[in-house]
């Protein structure tokens, strides 16, 4: 089925096209039908190929795309079981999310620009995971930047739209800068850019822990820490959610911010050449995950909350690729894609429903009002802690046995890992119990209609029974060997996120326990704020790089360097009015004048003559 | 010499009271008649100064020279008429002061 994979990408970017080119021609129905169609279309194509897959790579070189050189690089792609799961979680939950955003974006003023930069993310995404070279890749890369710009200042006419997206385009491009400088050390040392061939030339030239593996594998890295809001380049993930909600959801949570563990995962035989970069990996996944947790449960703005999850969950992905997990941190990956998803839904729902209202302490009281979507928020909150028997369950159980099978610091990385899974169930079921429980404060004026609530429900179903699907990387990554920890360690594991619901519950809901005393005193104060604000990473950045450049740019504003120039203008000038001054046109003064030179003239001579 | 009765030093230190008045005379007064008058006396002193050396030294040249000047201020004396002339009728005065449109 290899004559089918080119139309996978192709048919969003059709699509994309007649949108951007025809907009003024497509009523909102066709707008939708076409924007909704085609990603359909390319998720029956994905079907259709994982249908007749026989279990080998499949290969197809559309054409050359630049060869310049030694350098040679086309756009040919190359499916194997990773590409095919993310292949269906783009595509798949790609077309639930535009199926719920033509209801919840319906009545925008530009509907037809909305789908067509959904199509065209859709596009980049499946270019960048279905590349065969890093150049393609890379391409994919940059054109979900760009189309997460695009949507992240959707409503641009807010201008802290516009600043959030140019903060995530500009915090993202550290990131990028640092894979394109990791692309070209990859190229000089064996000039070629397909993925294939450079990780068996890696494993030829290089021995494990060879310095220029580790450099490469940490310039790709930065990548990867950029796109996927990792430690530290995380900050602008929170400041995204000004975009519209299903983005959020399939931008920021399902696919995009993902790509950073794809391009690991896809390039791990690099990787496993430099140890001490996949040691980077697992701390960097660890403290992500745990600031984030803690920051999380701080928020009040519902999407921040869980962009902040966000952000916790990509870190166990980063957890489970830094200590050898290939296939459990996929698998966290696509139950990821699912519940966040869902949760980002449920959440765009509430707000569709509830008058634009984003802070939870004003809702309440929605368990009897919004039943589906209290149902969705549910699940994908369950899925989200861990709560046994969900998606999540399984794919987070993997990858924190398998942190405590690392060698070395391994305990350490689980001991993180379980923290962060008790505050996730704190948090998840924190945004659960306020927003559904209690005194209603704001009242939903509708329903979600049957586009918004067919995604939920297929969602709902993902997220409990995903774990139970299977994913075909066997073959990509090497085994690693079955991770049997000490049966105290699964039980801690599976029992800490429960512990965290019980918690929240007495909490929040049942308020056995009234902990506002705690947080409203002097060091509980101090420590919510610092919590609330991200661990001040944002401030630290503001004061380290924007004041310093923001001042250095109102000084060179001034133009310190024209400032010479205009002092030699401005002597000219000054010398120029002294002596049109003493052009009185008087004649008789200009006689005298001359007589006094010439006597002036005639000392000098006088002198000079030794008289 | 025999001819010469007055020493060179008294005609040209007449020749030099003559210049210094001539100039005094052109850069204080405003009346343009008198200007062109005090250029006639510095022109004059200056003439007078050739005629002396030329008979000092018993050479034509000074006398030469002295035609030369009495040409050239025949010349800027017509020229310098025609300009009184012309500023009487445009400012309707002589004051040399009133000509000022060139300044700076």
């Amino acid at each position: 089925m290899t004559d089918l994979l080119w139309l996978i990408p192709a048919l969003p970017l059709a699509s994309a096209t007649l949108l951007i080119f025809g907009s003024q021609w497509w009523g909102p129905r066709s707008v939708a039908a076409l924007g909704v169609g085609s990603v359909a279309a390319a998720g029956v194509c994905v079907l259709l190929t994982i249908l007749s897959w026989q279990g080998a790579p499949l290969q197809q070189t559309l054409w050359t795309w630049i060869a310049v050189g030694e350098l040679s690089a086309g756009v040919s792609f190359y499916i194997d079981g990773l590409t095919l799961v993310m292949l269906s979680v783009i595509t798949g939950v790609g077309f639930l999310i535009h199926l719920y955003s033509a209801e919840f974006m319906s009545g925008d003023a530009s509907y037809a620009r909305y789908f067509a930069y959904l199509n065209l993310f859709v596009t980049a995404m499946l270019t960048l995971v279905m590349a065969d070279n890093l150049l393609l890749l890379f391409l994919g890369w940059e054109g979900v930047g760009a189309c997460s710009y695009l949507l992240v200042g959707f409503w641009h006419f807010d201008a802290a739209n516009g600043a959030a997206a140019r903060k995530a385009f500009v915090v993202t491009r550290v990131g990028d800068a640092a894979m394109a400088l990791g692309l070209f050390l990859l190229f000089r040392e064996f000039g070629t850019l397909d993925i294939q061939a450079l990780g068996s030339a890696a494993t030829a030239q290089w021995e494990v822990g060879d310095p220029t593996a580790v450099l490469a594998t940490a310039l790709l890295l930065g990548g990867a820490v950029g796109k996927s809001a990792q430690l530290p380049l995380h900050t602008w993930l929170p400041d995204a959610m000004a975009g519209p909600t299903p983005v959020s959801a399939l931008i920021h949570a399902a696919t995009m911010v993902t790509a950073g563990v794809y391009l690991i995962a896809r390039t791990h035989e690099l990787f496993l050449l430099a140890p001490p970069t996949l040691a980077a990996v697992a701390i960097i996944g660890l403290l992500t995950l745990l600031l984030a947790a803690f920051t999380a449960l701080c928020q009040n703005d519902i999407k921040r909350i869980l962009a902040w999850s966000t952000i916790s969950q990509i870190g166990y992905m980063f957890l489970g690729l830094g200590v050898g997990a290939w296939s459990a941190s996929i698998f966290h990956l696509m139950t990821h894609a699912f519940f966040k998803a869902l949760l980002f839904l449920a959440a765009g729902a509430i707000i569709h429903c509830l008058h634009h209202e984003h802070d939870i302490r004003k809702m309440g009281g929605l368990r009897s009002r919004l039943p589906l979507v209290f149902l969705s928020f549910l699940i994908g909150a369950a899925a989200l802690s861990a709560l046994p028997l969900t998606s999540g369950f399984f794919s987070k159980d993997l990858i924190v046995l398998a942190a405590f099978e690392a060698p070395g610091i391994g305990p350490w990385l689980w001991a993180g890992a379980v923290l962060g899974a008790f505050l996730t169930a704190l948090y998840s079921f924190r945004l659960v119990f306020v927003v559904f429980f209690g005194r209603a404060d704001t009242l939903p004026d509708r329903q979600p209609g049957p586009a918004m609530a067919m995604p939920l429900s297929v969602l709902c179903v993902f997220s409990l029974a995903g774990g139970w699907l299977g994913i075909p990387v066997a073959s990509v990554f090497p085994t690693a060997a079955e991770a049997h920890p000490a049966l105290w360690v699964e039980a801690v594991s599976i029992g800490l996120p429960l512990l965290g619901v019980a918690m929240a519950y007495v909490l929040f809901l049942g308020r056995q326990w009234d902990a506002s005393g705690l947080v409203e005193s002097a060091p509980g104060q101090t420590l919510f704020r610092f919590w609330h604000a991200g661990w001040r990473v944002d401030g630290l950045y503001d004061w380290l790089w924007v004041k310093p450049f923001v001042g250095l740019t109102v000084l060179l504003k001034s133009e310190p360097v024209d400032r010479l120039y205009g002092a030699v203008v401005a002597l000219c000038q000054f010398c120029h009015q002294q002596l049109s001054r003493s052009q009185s046109g008087r004649l008789r003064q200009y006689a005298t004048v001359m007589a006094a030179g010439v006597i002036v003239l005639l000392g000098v001579v006088w002198r000079a003559a030794g008289g | 010499m025999d001819g010469l009765q007055v020493p060179l030093e008294h005609v040209l230190g007449l020749a030099s009271l003559l210049f210094a008045l001539g100039l005094t005379g052109l850069m204080v007064r405003r009346n343009i008649l008198f200007v062109l008058m005090s250029l006639e006396v510095m022109l004059n002193s200056a003439a007078l100064a050739f005629v002396a050396a030329g008979a000092h030294w018993g050479q034509p040249d000074g006398q030469v020279v002295f035609m030369l000047v009495l040409t050239v201020t025949a010349a800027e004396v017509s020229v310098g008429l025609g300009l009184v002339l012309q500023i009487q009728r445009r400012f309707h005065t002589l004051d040399i002061d009133a000509a000022t449109r060139l300044r700076g």
